[in-house]
């Protein structure tokens, strides 16, 4: 190839090939999201009746360049087999496939494991997507300030409160330029409430080079940075060299950002829209609820008709038997073959396949999960959490429980019992109300 | 025949539903509880009825007055300017209880059961002593003062024990008595107690005696109470097979114990009892499933709601898919938002109760 393709500013607006890739973690991770991930991985437990990661995939396939997408992560090969052939079919233009990484490598070591794959083609542009966020994913209007900028890197950053912003990795972008100058994770102090939504664009001349570099500078001299003070100084020490002889994980967040702000160009993308990470199981409720409201809102016709007993956005899955007296939504998302009797009512609430929901029942705030079963006049319920808030606990009594009510798989709710902020393990049957619970 | 009902205060116990009636007036089983008292005492042949209060009871005499038509007697109202105790009240009605030499009835005007007052009389004029009091006998006497018998004897009353740790018997006081006139001369005009100053000086000269209750008994004077009592007052009538009761072939009747004013309206697919009242006007939604509970009237339960232990006050609103349990009390025109759950909540009138009450709270 001697005709070099310029790595930007085509005068027509078109972009060179650019690649995407969804982190999926493995079965080992996720741990937060039980009982819901015992018995489906995490990226594939649907919210707005699909899995998480065709949240991710719909975004790529409305990005022209993207024609292949990777999923990275250390789940089995067979988890993915069927959702990748029934994406292939539903995306056509994209090319899907799973890269298993023998062990966990770390975010940005899994990237790199794999980097001869990602760099086939010569792409020149690779988002990197975690799977575990709920958002808009503004993926072209990333794709447009890289070029405008001619940027090495672009991050989604998105505004949350100052109590909030220490749980994330915070950014401190040039107000004018919204060009990176500091990037920290989980910081100890109040760095800034610009925060990394776990969405990248990088290019890919800079990406593994970064990475490399990471690695070099790992090898040189093992990590120290995940000590806190003086004392525990030792410790961490002796953890992270166990660690590094071990496998050589290296992240994004900890080991590339940060760097990358001193000395490449790295701008910040900041999105007005929704985000939310989904880390408990718990968080799925709002994203169920954001991705509805997104879908009702680019008039979807997934969704079910508004009626007086359809409060919108409600999706039910064609094969779900919904009885018409039954009062569902907003925020409703009903699951294949799921059987909901008359007079029920659910309300910011996902019901997974094969479950049955009696007579007179009432759901709010909660999930059920797959083939269980909630008896006539029972009452399923959480509590609400307040819409900008990115926790998912509460205080009740000076306790910390969760605020949404979870039944894992095959769990019953006998008929007029009460169920309020539960976690109920798969298979157990709740015969008498409980409250504030961990059912194992 | 003459009979003396204490009724004392307004009943602060019984809130919030004595905030918006006088506790005589209060409807258990779908009849005010003084009107289970006057027809007990009329059809026992008593003529005068005076009413022991230290309010001014407006609101009662309207209600009085009609019973006083309808049953053909007298029914007069003694105001204690301040209050007497249990026994001062005889002493103040003194010239009514001696206007002829029968003997008279006293009883508290919380207590519940089958006011057996002719077998109390034929009792009392048997034995030809001064006092008979009704006994009814308890699972757990430790919590009661407990009447002790003279040694051999059947009915003679030898002493009572407060709260006895040791067993020594299991009748206690069941707050309703028969008097002749003469135990007027025992009692002084001034705040005095029956059960702690008369009854141990009449037992001291072999003058009391007790009359043992058959079936049920109940203190109704607190919401839990009042439900309880609801329930031994609806198993009575089973037991009795009252027509009151809504029969047990009606499909939404579920275990019995149900009586319905004929002017309520019941939804479909309802599931209702065991132990329900529900008064005049009550307008009940479809899918409503109730038990241990008591409507009053005017209330609207709506349609999916799920309503346990539960007493809705008078033109009282509870919402589709609410959910109210653990000794919740509505009181008047009260309105429970739908979906919200309750649980022992006591709602003072003319609230809207929008957010969930999760453990038991007064809301003001």
């Amino acid at each position: 190839m001697s005709l070099q393709i310029p790595h930007h500013g085509k005068a027509n607006g078109n972009t060179g090939a650019t690649k995407a890739v969804i982190l999926v973690g493995g079965a080992s991770r996720g741990t937060r999201f039980r009982p819901l991930s015992l018995d489906v991985p995490k990226p594939l437990f649907d919210v707005a009746g699909h899995p998480i990661i065709w949240h991710c995939l719909t975004a790529i396939s409305k990005v022209p360049s993207i024609h292949e997408v990777y999923l990275i992560g250390y789940y089995e090969e067979h988890v993915f087999r069927d959702f990748i052939k029934d994406s292939s079919s539903e995306f056509p233009d994209l090319s899907i496939k799973y890269l298993r990484e023998y062990q966990a490598l770390g975010t940005a070591g899994g990237l790199y494991h794999f980097r001869d794959a990602i760099l086939k083609g010569r792409p020149e542009n690779i988002f990197v997507l975690n799977s575990d966020v709920c958002c808009s994913f503004p993926l072209n209007e990333m794709l447009q300030l890289t070029q405008e900028r001619r940027a090495e890197a672009v991050i989604l950053g998105t505004r949350v409160s100052e109590d909030a912003a220490s749980n994330f990795g915070c950014i401190v972008s040039d107000s004018h330029t919204r060009r990176v100058l500091h990037y920290v994770e989980k910081p100890e102090s109040y760095i800034s409430n610009l925060i990394n939504c776990g969405v990248y664009l990088f290019r890919a001349d800079v990406l593994f080079p970064s990475i490399r570099t990471a690695i070099q500078r790992r090898a040189d001299r093992p990590r120290l940075g995940s000590y806190r003070s003086s004392e525990n100084l030792a410790s961490s020490y002796m953890f992270d060299e166990e660690d590094s002889q071990k496998n050589e994980v290296i992240r994004l967040e900890q080991d590339i950002l940060g760097e990358m702000a001193d000395t490449n160009l790295f701008f910040v993308y900041e999105t007005k829209d929704f985000w939310r990470q989904i880390k408990t199981a718990g968080s799925a409720i709002p994203a169920n609820a954001l991705y509805l409201q997104k879908a009702q809102q680019s008039g979807s016709s997934e969704l079910s008709a508004p009626s007086a007993n359809i409060k919108g956005p409600v999706f039910i899955h064609p094969t779900a038997n919904v009885h018409p007296t039954a009062v569902l939504g907003p925020n409703v998302s009903i699951g294949p073959r799921v059987t909901i009797g008359p007079g029920v009512r659910i309300k910011e609430s996902i019901v997974l396949e094969d479950a049955e929901v009696k007579h007179d029942a009432c759901i709010l705030y909660s999930i059920i999960g797959w083939g269980s079963r909630v008896g006539a006049w029972a009452r399923v319920e959480g509590t609400p959490t307040p819409v900008t808030s990115h926790n998912t606990s509460i205080i009740k009594n000076g306790v910390k429980v969760q605020a949404i009510t979870i039944l894992g798989k095959e769990c019953g709710v006998g008929d007029e019992v009460r169920v309020q902020n539960c976690i109920c393990l798969p298979f157990k049957d709740l015969k008498r109300d409980v409250s504030n619970e961990v059912i194992m | 025949m003459k009979a003396l009902i204490l009724v004392g205060g307004f009943g602060t116990r019984l809130r919030p539903l004595t905030l918006t009636l006088p506790k005589p007036l209060v409807e258990f089983g779908n009849k005010r509880m003084i009107l289970h008292q006057i027809e007990a005492l009329a059809a026992a042949g008593v003529t005068d009825i005076i009413l022991a209060v230290n309010y001014r009871p407006e609101i009662m005499e309207k209600y009085l007055a009609e019973y006083e038509k309808e049953f053909g007697i007298n029914i007069t109202i003694s105001i204690e300017s301040e209050p007497l105790g249990t026994a001062g009240p005889l002493k103040l009605a003194e010239e009514t209880l001696r206007k002829d030499d029968t003997p008279f009835f006293v009883l508290n005007s919380d207590v519940t059961c089958e006011y057996p007052f002719k077998e109390l009389a034929a009792f009392h004029k048997s034995h030809g002593d001064e006092g008979t009091i009704i006994v009814t006998k308890v699972e757990e006497p430790s919590k009661y003062g407990v009447v002790v018998h003279k040694p051999g004897h059947q009915s003679k009353i030898d002493r009572f024990v407060e709260k006895p740790v040791e067993f020594v018997g299991n009748r206690i006081n069941a707050g309703i008595y028969i008097f002749n006139t003469s135990v007027l001369d025992r009692i002084e005009l001034r705040p005095t107690s029956i059960e702690n100053e008369t009854f141990p000086d009449m037992v001291k000269d072999d003058q009391l005696h007790s009359f043992d209750l058959e079936g049920f008994w109940m203190d109704v004077g607190q919401p839990k109470d009042f439900l309880t009592g609801t329930c031994l007052y609806l198993s009575s009538l089973a037991k009795k097979q009252s027509k009151l009761l809504t029969p047990t072939t009606e499909p939404f009747v579920y275990g019995g114990n149900v009586l319905i004013d004929p002017s309520a309206k019941i939804g479909k697919n309802c599931r209702i009892g065991p132990n329900v009242t529900i008064g005049p006007d009550v307008v009940v939604g479809d899918g409503v499933r109730l038990q241990r509970c008591v409507l009053l009237s005017g209330s609207k339960v709506k349609d999916h709601a799920w309503v346990k232990s539960t007493i809705v006050g008078w033109n009282s609103v509870v919402g589709r898919w609410a959910r109210l349990e653990n000794v919740t009390v509505l009181g008047d025109d009260v309105t429970i938002s739908d979906e919200v759950y309750v649980n022992g909540g006591s709602v003072l009138p003319h609230k809207t109760i929008k957010a969930n009450v999760d453990v038991p709270a007064i809301i003001m």
